[in-house]
């Protein structure tokens, strides 16, 4: 392979890798919403014709293959593809004044299993039987025993657990590279308490990827074995299903309940952190203000990172665990609480006596604040198992995780792009378009995920295709209209989006290299960054990241790279004339 | 012999400086492919030829600022922060403090338990919530840009120590008393002379066994389960323990006042037993008989659903939880027994 094809496509250069997990995100979340979107119509209109739906009128099956593949497509490749991979491959080794990642191939590498799982994933749709019913978790018995337990459970099954497999492989390649890069192609003088909070972030999100992907490899090898191969790891004795004795016996369907969430509480971590770490970073660049309490920010991202090991049993509280243990992983999961409202006063005082810039990057950390609060505050509810008793699987649940995980990470995704869209593209994303796209999304998301927390309480639950099992459900369905008719309008709004980032690469206006006067290295190369980064020209660092408004200083801001004693360091005698 | 590689900390600075120049593979400009591809193996002298092309590096001096300039514009966002978010705080705040979206009222000792907890959890999760939403508007309202300069202040020991102990007592404090209404239902067992009753979930519907008067059940053999003969839950028709047993579906009666112990159970997939007026939840799964015990003291009919998901019928597997008084149930058990 040669030409244009090896350059475009099969490139090791660390950002066009960056801007193909970009492209694949966009597609992964439009996907995703479209999905969700069918899901919402039918919940409020049960009787209306869709699109995309065979037969036009959904049926149960259906739902829930949505259900399931609107999960997976969300969680895998869209909060672990867009924030960790689409953003930290490009901007990392530019942040810490590297040339490129530390193993380039493996890079691409992980680019291309991450592309092979999502065209798998899709395939899932096309099979006999279609798409898989058994929800993003595939809790066994439901998913190990093949379609006998339902339509999707067959083929579907298979390739969604074959996806699975491949995304892991992607992931921790792309994690050790991340890893390896960090520790090891730091510029001189870019030590770790100089490093941008987003470094960190994507730093403690790659050893939380490596860690807890390999584990949900060996589960998912394990179900793949469970079901093809006879083997009984998740599928105990006696199973009768419909009217049929199966042959499995001995296993054990908590284990993988275990085995995923170990894999799947630091998941919701994966793909919060590195929202966490350009928040901060967007926080002090707008407030012209140092982060408040950088060391207290990195401990934080780490103690959540390692707290957030300790806390998958809080998945299981009702799922026959024993209750003892429950309780531990209660007291646990209470103290991620500690460093998550650590993170959010810093986030507060960040904003205090600064001079706050509402740019979009900037609405967009500020959405990130108020909406990780609300979203975040609901888990005080599910973290003690007593209070789970009566939330657990309703639509209190949806709300807290859609809000904390998707709407935030989101938020942190919309953020990064529209603060890094100059860099990447030489071009600026339009202003204007951008505060209506927020304004919009921040008060449509409000009105989808805030009435779930009620619609919770009164005991909804979740994963339900109509209302037609208990007689109190349909007390309930104007609420369900509500978010409905907030949903499409809100996916309408991201058109906006759309329209500016694709118009924006193509006429957008020319910005310096360095448009909202940041610190970090990246806005030391012109933008585009040449091929190689820095190339020849050589790059220390003498600062940390968040020098905003130092006294005596020339300007309000100083780059990493400005050598004490700099033009920086000191005001000019002679007053500046203005032009 | 080759000279060993720097220890750390020289070593990050060593690893810099060492790095050799490859062929960069570059990005999807056409015109900088032309550039790097214009002199292949010289990182160098791309770099020279990309700099004349495109611009230099930021300038080490910084361009002339006035420090107080003013990005115009802040006071509508600031403004629509504020509009935004209040209006979220008091809806939240009225909406759960009318009460119009709550589950029934508890009908046990230990659902009240719960009742309570939850409150205690919405007071403290309530006040934090409107505190920092209103925090968040009065930072961006007083610091929107109106021309000043910001001021440089990295941190406050003092205060994140404060903000984070805070944080300590009241987060696990509320976890530690939550533990009481937890441990009523899971850790202690059920009063003695409670009465069993078994709950098995199947694809999609509940299925609750009596012991009868024996007061034991019988074997359970999976082989022997068969819709056709009746025998849905494969009770072994040569245990005697088992002749007595009654077997219903959709209604699980209980008698109000006694004390109760479900055994819950599957045959097929994960599925959950939950009673909103119970407060409580538990997993059927598959190969485990899990415990849970109530006394119910309202007469009453209420909902059992299913709430793991376990297939296509999900949510329609539903039964109906009733309380009934002690001659009631009597009577639901004799005609039962009578239709076995």
């Amino acid at each position: 392979m040669s030409g244009p094809v090896k350059f475009r496509l099969f490139s090791t250069d660390h950002k066009v890798i960056g801007l193909q997990y970009c492209f694949l995100g966009m597609i992964a979340v439009s996907t995703g919403v479209v999905l969700s979107l069918l899901m919402r119509y039918h919940l409020a209109w049960p009787k209306g014709h869709l699109p995309f739906i065979a037969g036009g009128i959904m049926t149960p099956e259906q739902y829930l293959a949505l259900v399931t593949m609107h999960g997976t497509i969300m969680v895998f490749f869209v909060l672990t593809t867009a924030p960790q991979n689409a953003f930290g491959t490009y901007f990392l080794p530019l942040q810490i004044g590297a040339r490129e990642m530390a193993f380039p191939v493996l890079n691409m590498l992980g680019f291309w299993l991450t592309f092979a799982a999502f065209v798998v994933l899709l395939a899932a749709f096309l099979v006999p039987g279609g798409a898989p019913i058994s929800g993003w978790t595939a809790y066994p018995p439901l998913s190990g025993l093949g379609d006998i337990t339902g339509p999707g459970e067959g083929a579907g099954q298979t390739l969604w657990l074959v996806s699975i497999l491949i995304f892991c492989a992607g992931s921790i390649f792309s994690s050790i590279n991340f890893i390896a890069t960090t520790i090891d192609l730091r510029a001189p003088g870019m030590t770790l308490m100089r490093l941008p909070l987003t470094v960190w972030a994507w730093f403690f999100t790659s050893i939380l990827i490596l860690l807890s992907f390999s584990v949900l490899f060996a589960a998912g090898v394990l179900l793949l074995l469970d079901r093809s191969f006879g083997t009984s790891f998740f599928l105990p004795a006696g199973l009768v299903v419909t009217g049929q004795l199966q042959t499995h016996s001995g296993g054990s369907p908590l284990l993988w309940q275990h085995l995923f969430w170990f894999f799947g509480h630091p998941e919701v971590y994966i793909a919060i952190l590195p929202g966490m770490g350009v928040t901060s970073q967007v926080l002090a660049n707008f407030s012209r203000k140092p982060v408040f309490g950088y060391p207290a920010m990195v401990t934080t991202l780490g103690l959540i990172g390692l707290l957030g090991f300790g806390v998958w049993g809080h998945h299981m509280f009702v799922s026959g665990m024993n209750p003892y243990s429950g309780f531990s992983f209660s007291v646990l999961t209470m103290s991620i609480a500690v460093p998550s409202a650590a993170k959010t006063f810093n986030w507060l005082a960040t904003l205090w006596h600064g001079k706050i810039q509402f740019k979009t990057p900037m609405l967009f950390a500020l959405g990130f604040v108020s909406i990780f609060i609300t979203g975040g505050l609901s888990g005080i509810f599910l973290a003690q198992p007593a209070v789970d008793n009566m939330l657990h699987s309703t639509y209190f649940v949806v709300a807290h995780i859609h809000l904390v995980m998707g709407v935030a990470a989101i938020f942190g995704i919309f953020a990064s792009t529209y603060y890094w869209f100059p860099k990447m593209f030489g071009r600026a994303m339009c202003e204007s378009l951008g505060r209506w796209h927020f304004w919009l999304t921040f008060v449509g998301t409000y009105c989808i995920f805030v009435p779930m927390h009620f619609l919770g309480v009164a005991g909804g639950i979740r994963r339900y295709a109509d209302d037609s099992g208990a007689g109190y459900l349909a007390a309930l369905q104007p609420l369900h209209t509500f978010m409905t008719v907030a949903a499409l309008l809100t996916a309408a709004a991201q058109g906006i989006f759309f329209y500016n980032f694709f118009n924006s690469i193509k006429n957008g206006e020319i910005p310096g290299p360095n448009p909202w006067n940041a610190n970090t290295l990246e806005w030391t190369v012109s933008s585009p960054p040449p091929p190689d980064n820095f190339g020849s020209e050589k790059i220390e660092v003498f600062r940390g990241a968040y020098d905003y408004s130092v006294p005596n200083s020339a300007a309000d801001f100083i780059p990493q790279n400005a050598p004490f004693d700099s033009a920086y360091d000191t005001i000019p005698v002679t007053p500046q004339r203005e032009s | 012999m080759p000279k060993a590689a720097p220890g750390f900390p020289q070593r990050a600075r060593y690893l810099a400086t060492r790095r050799i120049p490859v062929a960069m593979p570059h990005r999807n400009i056409a015109a900088h492919r032309s550039v790097a591809t214009s002199s292949p193996g010289s990182t160098a002298e791309t770099h020279v030829e990309y700099r004349r092309k495109f611009g230099a590096f930021a300038a080490q001096a910084p361009a002339p600022q006035k420090m107080t300039t003013r990005v115009k514009g802040s006071t509508l966002p600031a403004i629509l922060f504020a509009l935004v978010i209040v209006t979220l705080v008091v809806h939240v705040v009225v909406i759960f403090a009318s009460g119009h979206f709550a589950a029934p009222g508890p009908i046990t000792a230990d659902a009240r338990a719960v009742d309570h907890q939850f409150r205690l959890t919405l007071y403290l999760v309530g006040v934090l919530f409107v505190s920092t939403q209103l925090a968040l508007v009065l930072g961006i309202w007083l610091f929107r840009d109106r021309g000043q300069r910001a001021r440089f202040i990295p941190g406050n020991n003092a205060l994140e120590t404060l903000w984070i102990g805070a944080a300590i007592v009241l987060f696990l404090g509320l976890g530690a008393l939550g533990r009481k209404a937890w441990a009523a239902v899971r850790y202690t067992g059920p009063e003695t002379g409670s009465l069993q009753i078994e709950v098995t979930g199947m694809q999609f519907q509940f299925a609750f066994r009596y012991p009868g008067p024996d007061g034991r059940f019988g074997r359970l053999d999976p082989a022997l389960i068969s819709a056709a003969t009746s025998n849905p839950l494969g009770i072994d028709p040569a245990d005697p323990d088992g002749r007595d047993d009654i077997v219903t579906s959709g209604t699980l009666a209980v008698p109000v006042g006694k004390p109760v112990e479900l055994l819950i159970r599957s045959q097929d997939v994960i599925h959950n037993f939950f009673v909103r007026e119970l407060r409580l939840q538990q997993d059927a799964v598959p190969g485990l008989i899990v415990p849970v015990h109530f006394t119910a003291d309202r007469v009453g009919q209420y909902d059992i659903v299913c709430t793991q998901l376990c297939g296509l019928g999900h949510q329609k597997m539903h039964a109906t939880l009733n309380v009934m008084t002690e001659s009631d149930y009597e009577n639901f058990l004799k005609t039962q027994a009578a239709s076995q």
